[in-house]
């Protein structure tokens, strides 16, 4: 198989200074906040790649990097063959870009109130040209709602039924790449296995590939074929999904599958994790796990681990 | 403890109701249920289930136009639900504490934290100035905040969210009640601060014997913190009982569905089981029993009836057919 989209040594900064008077008055320096550092990984063809981390480790501005919503700083992605940031061919650049959808967290803000669903879910092919007639109404078929539903507005729908429309949205454009970014969070769980059994339908109907992007260990474990771990904008495990769960080398990893509950936990005591994600503006030194380690020894303080191949997971860690 | 089995809240066949123009809304409906001593009772539901609205009326904190519509509620053998304005203010933060689910809004952002303990002890206990300080630093350091004496006069900005959960937590505990409830006090949390604000309740309730009404839509959250388990669904209670035998062996099709529905359950199938369908509205509820049109097992009873009481089921589940017999 094919890779889909391949991400090389993906860097990402934002400038988080005080403005520039308050740097002179209050002798304060300028301020980077290292969002994304280094990442690379490939999402094969038609696969399901899962991106999990706690808040602020850099996984969502990837996704916004992948569909092209931010530059990197530096660093490449490739999609099908065609560097997002670096082509010149125009033409060549405008297919690809249309190949590429997202779904987005918040149904309730990533719908317009104004706009009656079926002018939603053509606007994507509408903005390019293309022929919209009896579009939306396949489109709201295929999703499990009723081609009735063009003329209704946002409003009118349930939480699950609006993540459907935005899923409409994304197929309109007859993507190959859809991005997810906590695509159920906001959503019941009755409701989440609806969406989420949906979304495997439509990857085997279209032959979708999808990046997964989620904080929930459960549904990432349900959905995807491989998972990549960040903890503070770095990767720092990457294996096939059974590998993960079952034999997680990386330390945070580790605590991470540990603390989250369990459904047949009953009156567990779990030790809870030490400490929490560090500031990352001053990111510890070295491996930046280090502080909350259980193992961590002054190597880890002084160097940062690379990411290395063992057995089938690739991960960043002294003693993994 | 010799006074374990002390119940501390009970509620009886309690209604809310919420009066609108095109008629009478009632997010709780015949609600009963009793919180004994450092017990953790979980009440779990999805969103519009009522949940919130249960722990609110408790508390005495309910918007209008809703409003308490029959039934009663006990607070350690005391009438709590028929008290004026006054004389609530007097229990709330005093005999319930409560911890909600946002602890940036739940918390005075120009005030330090100190103050605003201080302002609560001082309100609930007799003690001065210098003694509340005290107690509030006792509180933090209780809770699990570092070099708690120099962080007192911090503001709650300066605090992550993990930690300002935890100073919510010390404001809900310090003047040490006998019943908290906790809506949602995990959801806007990370796993690994999640598994922290866990363990610190049910160290709480167990140290201190506070009961605990635990609102979460978390199964797993559930399992691991409650000893009992109430499932709301569209306002009422469809089934309760011990956490273990909810989770794994439930009666009623809606527990039965949502626990299957869980990717936790589904143990590598492809397709996780659904149910279909969503919560119908308050203004638009079916006739008979709430949850026929998405249930599997449904008759031509359940359309016409109201779902019969808990005690049908010896109090487990309001199920016309709970106990297996398909007719």
């Amino acid at each position: 198989m094919r890779d889909m989209v391949k991400v090389e040594k993906l860097c990402r900064e934002f400038d988080v200074s005080p403005p520039w008077l308050n740097r002179v008055i209050e002798g304060k320096s300028k301020a980077i906040l290292h969002a994304v550092n280094d990442v690379s990984f490939n999402i094969k063809k038609n696969s399901v790649y899962a991106l999990v981390g706690e808040s602020g480790s850099g996984k969502s501005t990837i996704g916004k990097i992948v569909v092209g919503l931010l530059p990197p700083t530096s660093g490449s992605v490739e999609i099908d063959g065609v560097d997002l940031f670096h082509e010149r061919d125009k033409s060549k650049l405008n297919s690809t870009r249309s190949g590429i959808q997202m779904i987005f967290q918040d149904p309730y803000a990533s719908l317009n109130p104004r706009w009656k669903v079926g002018g939603i879910i053509v606007e994507p092919v509408e903005a390019r040209g293309g022929n919209t007639k009896g579009l939306a109404e396949k489109l709201l078929e295929q999703v499990g709602l009723s081609a009735l539903d063009v003329n209704k507005y946002p409003h009118e729908f349930s939480g699950g039924q609006r993540q459907r429309i935005c899923i409409a949205r994304a197929l309109a454009a007859e993507p190959n790449l859809i991005v997810c970014d906590e695509p159920t969070s906001a959503l019941d769980v009755s409701v989440q296995a609806q969406v989420l059994n949906l979304m495997s339908d439509l990857r085997e109907e279209f032959k979708l590939t999808y990046l997964f992007i989620s904080h929930d260990l459960t549904i990432v474990q349900h959905m995807a074929d491989v998972v990549g771990v960040l903890y503070l904008g770095r990767l720092i495990e990457e294996a096939p999904r059974d590998i993960l769960f079952g034999s997680p080398k990386h330390p945070y990893t580790q605590m991470l599958l540990e603390a989250a509950p369990k459904l047949d936990g009953f009156g567990r005591e779990v030790a809870p994790p030490k400490g929490e994600i560090p500031d990352p503006i001053n990111p510890p030194s070295g491996c930046a796990y280090h502080p909350r380690c259980p193992i961590a020894t002054d190597k880890c303080k002084a160097e940062r681990p690379e990411m290395t191949m063992k057995d089938k997971t690739r991960v960043a860690c002294f003693f993994a | 403890m010799n006074n374990m089995g002390e119940i501390v809240l009970s509620v009886r066949d309690f209604g809310v109701e919420i009066p609108t123009r095109q008629g009478i809304l009632r997010p709780v409906d015949g609600l009963s249920l009793d919180i004994a001593r450092g017990k953790i009772l979980g009440v779990v539901g999805e969103s519009g289930a009522g949940k919130s609205m249960t722990g609110n009326a408790v508390i005495g904190l309910l918007d209008p136009p809703a409003h308490v519509a029959g039934g009663e509620i006990w607070l350690n053998g005391k009438r709590i639900d028929n008290l004026n304005r006054e004389r609530m203010r007097k229990i709330r933060g005093k005999e319930i504490g409560m911890v909600f689910q946002d602890p940036l809004t739940s918390l005075n952002p120009l005030l330090p934290i100190g103050d605003q303990l201080v302002e609560t002890i001082m309100e609930h206990l007799p003690v001065d100035k210098k003694q509340a300080m005290e107690k509030a630093v006792a509180a933090l350091d209780e809770v699990g905040i570092p070099a708690a004496a120099q962080r007192i006069g911090s503001y709650p900005h300066e605090f992550s969210g993990g930690m300002r959960q935890r100073v919510v937590i010390a404001l809900a505990l310090c003047a040490e009640p006998s019943l908290v409830i906790a809506d949602e006090p995990t959801t806007a949390l990370d796993v690994s601060v999640q598994a922290q604000i866990i363990s610190l309740l049910k160290r709480m309730c167990k140290e201190r014997g506070t009961a605990i009404m635990l609102i979460t839509h978390d199964m797993g959250v559930i399992a691991e913190t409650a000893d009992e388990v109430a499932v709301m669904y569209a306002g009422r209670m469809v089934e309760l009982g011990p956490v273990r035998d909810v989770l794994t062996s439930p009666t009623h099709p809606y527990t039965q569905g949502l626990m299957a529905s869980t990717p936790l359950a589904a143990k590598g199938n492809k397709r996780l089981n659904q149910i279909e369908g969503a919560m119908p509205r308050l203004d638009n509820l079916p006739q008979g029993c709430a949850f026929h049109p998405r249930c599997s097992i449904a008759k031509d009873k359940c359309k016409i009836n109201p779902a019969p009481g808990m005690d049908l089921n010896e109090g487990r589940a309001a199920c016309w057919f709970a106990d297996g017999t398909k007719q």
